[in-house]
């Protein structure tokens, strides 16, 4: 119980543990999906506060740790290009790619820049008619309406010199691949609140009855963590599997409406690849042939570009679930933050640089957290 | 990229028939795309923003609490992030949109990946 001093309401916090530990009659397995509730989590202990009564596998839902490697190169390549300005979230600056980064492309004079909204790329662009800008649009479907909105607006203001790196991926596919996983030990989820702000939870009901299992729509401050978790216990031990929502204060069920209309005139399902995790089919967001000019892919012809991850980053391990950060023999000492050698350790909603900044790794290995 | 920063719509506009704003987090203030909320806000009301684009609305008080707890979890380096490249695009081109310089956090250096 020593973290939950460091809550805003631990009288709370320590009534939902209380009740979680009263509930649960035997040790469940739960994932959170969102890379941000994974940071809570850890930062908070609360894996280790709840240890008894559930094992947390924190999910792949780090956009910047599964975006693949073959697009981080083809980004890496666009940005030593001399008539390119490469414009991207600050997130995604230090994630290795086969040789380097982007800050080191950077420091060798990449025009690479950092951009808070994927508009501040398109007024780029139409502020250097004579450069090229593409725009990295990575990210789940939090960040999958801006991007479509800035592609949107390119033809509508007819700014040819811009286009996107798309690598976008979706929840739902992940959250299938990995419960038809053979060895799959996930019995409930957290769903990541902002993505279901968008996208509401109507893609999750049917996931519920087909593999019975409870999905519950969560925040990610700690108490909607206790309460998201509470609450998937609770319809474990009744036998229940329905999507229910802790995040009522944000979520509606049909999410943003407009957000998912333009995201469907935009983008269309594609197969993706995840990094450490290989190909989900239907589990990524490419652009519909309409906006085949803002398409850097085809306009810089970068199909020639193709990766094959290194093995000693047991990043995929990690991301499904199979591997605790602190058990890779790199962890602390080959990879740190500083010097990643995968992208779970760049990320601060990465599960092993919030293992490694929290310090908690050690009671979690001493504890013997894994089965 | 995934966590959402509520704020304060303190004036709104259109460009080029696209709903946009300003938006004040803490007194970081920046423009805002409100075309996924046009219908439900107005001035003063809070609505949570992912990169740049407002998402959904919410109440003050939710929204004052939620920043609150975005402070100590100390996960407002996108906040920061933001202000840099904000004020960096407004020195750029820009000088005309509503800016205020200062964050909430006096503390702590900026976020390497932001710096030019």
């Amino acid at each position: 119980m020593k973290y939950l001093s460091e809550y805003r309401d631990p009288e709370l916090a320590r009534s939902l543990v209380d009740r979680i530990r009263e509930r649960a009659t035997r040790r469940w397995v739960l994932m959170e999906v969102c890379g941000g509730q994974t940071h809570t989590i850890v930062r908070q202990g609360i894996n280790e506060v709840l240890r008894e009564s559930v094992e947390m596998i924190h999910g792949p839902g780090c956009p910047v740790c599964v975006t693949p490697l073959e697009q981080i190169d083809r980004a890496l390549h666009l940005a030593t290009r001399s008539d390119v300005i490469f414009t991207s979230f600050g997130d995604m600056l230090r994630v290795p790619g086969s040789e380097c980064d982007l800050l080191q492309i950077k420091a060798r004079g990449g025009d690479v820049r950092v951009i808070y909204s994927p508009l501040d790329a398109l007024d780029l662009a139409r502020n250097n008619p004579d450069r090229e800008v593409v725009f990295f649009a990575v990210g789940f479907e939090t960040t999958a309406p801006a991007n479509a909105m800035a592609v949107w607006r390119a033809r509508e203001l007819g700014v040819a010199n811009f286009s996107v790196l798309v690598s976008h991926v979706t929840v739902p596919p992940a959250i299938v691949a990995i419960l038809q996983a053979p060895d799959n030990r996930v019995q409930g989820f957290l769903a990541a609140g902002h993505v279901c702000t968008v996208m509401g939870w109507t893609e999750y009901e049917p996931l519920t009855g087909l593999y019975g299992v409870p999905i519950v729509v969560t925040g990610f401050e700690p108490v909607d963590i206790l309460e998201g978790i509470y609450m998937a216990v609770c319809q474990l031990e009744e036998g229940r599997a329905e999507v229910e929502n802790q995040y009522v204060r944000s979520v509606r069920r049909e999410g943003n409406r407009p957000a998912q209309e333009l995201i469907e005139r935009v983008f269309k399902l594609v197969d993706r690849q995840w990094r450490g995790i290989g190909e989900i089919p239907a589990s990524g967001l490419g652009l519909r042939s309409e906006f085949a000019a803002f398409d850097a892919e085809l306009k810089f012809e970068l199909g020639f570009i193709t990766a094959t991850e290194p093995l000693e980053c047991r990043a995929g391990e990690v991301l499904r679930g199979q591997l605790k950060p602190f058990e890779c023999p790199e962890f602390g000492g080959r990879c740190t933050p500083e010097n990643p050698l995968g992208a779970p350790m760049v990320s601060s909603e990465g599960a092993c640089a919030a293992y490694f900044n929290y310090g908690r790794y050690e009671a979690a290995a001493a504890g013997g957290s894994r089965t | 990229m995934c966590l959402g920063i509520p704020g304060k719509i303190v004036e709104v506009h259109e460009d080029r028939g696209l709903a946009m704003g300003t938006v004040d987090f803490g007194g970081v203030r920046r423009e805002v795309c409100l075309a996924y909320v046009a219908d439900e806000v107005e001035v003063g009301d809070y609505a949570v923003v992912h990169v740049g684009f407002a998402i959904s609305k919410v109440d003050e008080a939710e929204a004052k609490r939620t920043f609150e707890v975005l402070r100590e979890m100390s996960e407002l380096d996108e906040l920061e992030w933001m202000r840099e490249v904000a004020e960096r695009s407004l020195e750029g081109h820009d000088a005309g949109r509503p800016r205020e310089a200062g964050g909430p956090r006096e503390a702590g250096g900026p976020r390497e990946a932001g710096q030019p």
